[in-house]
């Protein structure tokens, strides 16, 4: 079998891309675009829904369908695109400013809907391209450029947020290990129903060195420390009081999604005008 | 629906002009005097095959409306004024990108809060400039019933036409009023469908800036692999910052519209050949001119009355043309800035006295009061 590089879904002609030396985002396209190839999705089947932000500008660099829309509103477009046409694979792509503190709203409901959308938010604890402020997922005392005292707020744990909220699917990887986010990945586009893949991944401009992480070594020796697989987190008493995430798949159930749900509606509505 | 004449609410031949016109997607969030719409929706579109969904909000609603035409659906969602300023952002996303979509906003009066559900015309300004950057767009203002149903199908056509949001202006009055209509056969009104791009997928360009009217939109999972995006855009949809595209796409997306305006701006008038007092309005105010006019006329006075069938593009040239005996214009709508009025002293360039009569208080324009103001 020939080597998976998932290279026939980029556009090379957009490279070199604008991420900083020592981004993550980079480790994540690669591996999202890999998992497209494992799973033999073809370019025209795929819908990459993206909101604003470092992590939003991925669509660039995919050569797949595209929708590059606005701030924090990346899964109420992606979830029009999935209704309006139920075969597409429909990815959403957000950062944590993106997708969990302005979009917040939307993530929540489209995991309690339980859409067929996959949302693949790339959590690197600020806003990056807008300078490194602080986000909903931004860790508690930690500095930005609008939390110079230390972040008086805590964050959320994404994927608890998630999973309390009714997605089918949750998963939360650093990309110190590319493999298992390219399986997270790949699995989250199996499932039907909605699904949320935290990528952990290193802000090595801003986060890192207003946080005395001063090179990407020290940022992913961090994240290597405090995101651990979900078994010893089990194990670690206060384990979240101590800053410490679990990794690995969280949830993986298999509820009705929005599309059964609704073929359902559409059935009884259909038999009630055959009766008048 | 049977084809005989019955009573039917405006809201509800809205919705049914969106249906006879091939709409098959409605996200929205409930709001009166506009909540009608998305409940029939919710009972109409599964069983015709369609999706219905109540989204979180209306910055949601708008955004899958745009996802769904985007996937080849024609989409509609409906609102009114507090709704409408949610939504003001994302038709930027569908008038940059050039995603076709019909938006309903059943005006009521503000500001904020204002008198939840009574009616109002205090969203013409909302509509044309209510957004950031510098765009363009369509609306239109039914007055009746008839023209809730005619009004929607010729929105979702030019909407379909020139690649474009359009937005249907109804007030509070016109969407709750009922009025005996016989909803048109299929066929007897011009549905205009997607058109569909021939060029082989390789050189599919979604965008042409140099066109008056742009290429076909593909959908989403067809045989076009295609980008759509609210960042500068080249032809193809690639992010481009370069400042003579970004010209190219900005004059192009102001030249669609004014280039077809003749396809674009309705309106009706009675009795403005002879006119020496013309009287201007829209929406439920235009039933209150025509009534004012014909009262006038049997006074001895030769009035005239022009009802704003387009709002956007204003339909400037056609109000200077109906004044041209006129002596005086009365502007008569349900505001206090005189939204209209400003417009039309713009189109007729400060040679005639152009007075208003505004209500602002939900309470309707009567042709009582447009008859006194031509005094």
């Amino acid at each position: 079998m020939a080597q998976i590089t998932g290279q026939r879904y980029l556009r090379t002609e957009a490279l070199p891309h604008q991420w900083c030396p020592g981004c993550g985002n980079g480790i994540v396209l690669g591996a999202m675009l890999r998992a497209f190839e494992q799973l033999n999705l073809t370019n025209r089947e795929v819908v990459v829904v993206t909101g604003l932000g470092c992590w939003g500008k991925a669509d660039n660099y995919i050569r797949t369908n595209a929708l590059h829309a606005t701030h924090g509103r990346a899964l109420a477009f992606a979830t029009g695109v999935k209704a309006g046409n139920l075969d597409l694979h429909v990815v959403a792509l957000m950062g944590d400013g993106d997708g969990a503190t302005i979009g917040g709203n939307h993530l929540i409901h489209s995991a309690r809907r339980n859409i067929g959308v996959t949302a693949i938010v790339v959590n690197n604890f600020t806003y990056g391209m807008t300078g490194g402020q602080q986000s909903a997922l931004t860790p508690a005392a930690a500095i930005t450029s609008t939390t110079a005292y230390g972040n008086p707020e805590p964050p959320f744990d994404l994927c608890a947020l998630v999973e309390a909220a009714g997605a089918n699917y949750v998963a939360r990887e650093t990309v110190c290990h590319p493999g298992l986010l390219q399986n997270r990945i790949r699995e989250a586009l199996s499932r039907h129903g909605f699904s949320l893949v935290e990528a952990v991944s290193p802000c090595t401009a801003l986060y890192g060195p207003a946080n005395k992480m001063n090179n990407p070594a020290a940022m992913l020796a961090w994240l290597k420390e405090k995101w651990i697989p979900a078994r010893k987190y089990r194990e670690i008493p206060n384990a979240a009081g101590q800053g410490y995430f679990p990794t690995g798949k969280l949830v993986d159930k298999d509820a009705p999604d929005f599309s059964a749900r609704y073929a359902e509606v559409q059935l009884r509505a259909q038999r009630r005008l055959a009766q008048t | 629906m049977p084809a005989r004449s019955r009573l039917v609410q405006g809201n509800q031949a809205i919705a049914e002009g969106a249906f006879y016109a091939g709409a098959r997607f409605y996200a929205g969030y409930p709001i009166g005097p506009s909540s009608e719409i998305g409940e029939i929706c919710s009972r109409r579109l599964p069983q015709l095959g369609g999706v219905y969904m109540q989204m979180e909000d209306e910055i949601a609603s708008l955004a899958a409306v745009i996802g769904a035409s985007l996937a080849g659906r024609k989409a509609f969602t409906a609102t009114s004024g507090p709704g409408f300023s949610l939504m003001q952002e994302n038709l930027g996303v569908a008038i940059v990108g050039e995603v076709p979509c019909v938006v309903v906003d059943v005006q009521r009066v503000g500001p904020s809060t204002g008198l939840a559900n009574r009616p109002g015309q205090s969203d013409f300004m909302q509509v044309r400039w209510g957004r950031h950057g510098d765009q363009t767009i369509v609306a239109l203002s039914p007055a009746s019933v008839r023209e809730c149903f005619t009004l929607t199908a010729a929105a979702f056509n030019l909407a379909e036409k020139f690649r474009t949001p359009v937005v249907l202006l109804a007030d509070e009055i016109v969407g709750h009023m009922r009025e005996n209509f016989t909803l048109p056969a299929p066929g007897e009104l011009a549905v205009i469908g997607r058109a569909q791009p021939s060029a082989p997928p390789d050189q599919y360009l979604p965008f042409d800036f140099a066109a008056d009217q742009p290429p076909p939109l593909a959908a989403y999972g067809g045989k076009y692999v295609f980008h759509v995006t609210s960042s500068m855009h080249d032809e193809a949809g690639a992010s481009c910052h370069d400042p003579a595209n970004a010209a190219r796409r900005i004059s192009q997306l102001h030249r669609k519209l004014e280039a077809n305006r003749g396809q674009i701006v309705m309106t009706n008038a009675e009795g403005v050949e002879d006119c020496e007092i013309l009287v201007v309005a829209a929406g439920a105010v235009a039933r209150a001119a025509r009534a004012a006019v014909r009262q006038a006329r049997q006074s001895g006075i030769a009035a005239g009355a022009l009802q704003l069938v387009t709002i956007w593009p204003f339909p400037g040239e056609e109000i200077a043309a109906a004044a041209r005996r006129a002596k005086m214009i009365v502007v008569a709508e349900m505001n206090f800035s005189g939204q209209l009025a400003g417009e039309v002293r713009r189109a007729v360039g400060g040679a005639l006295e152009v007075r208003g009569v505004n209500s602002y208080n939900g309470e309707i324009i009567t042709p009582r009061q447009i008859m006194q103001a031509m005094r």
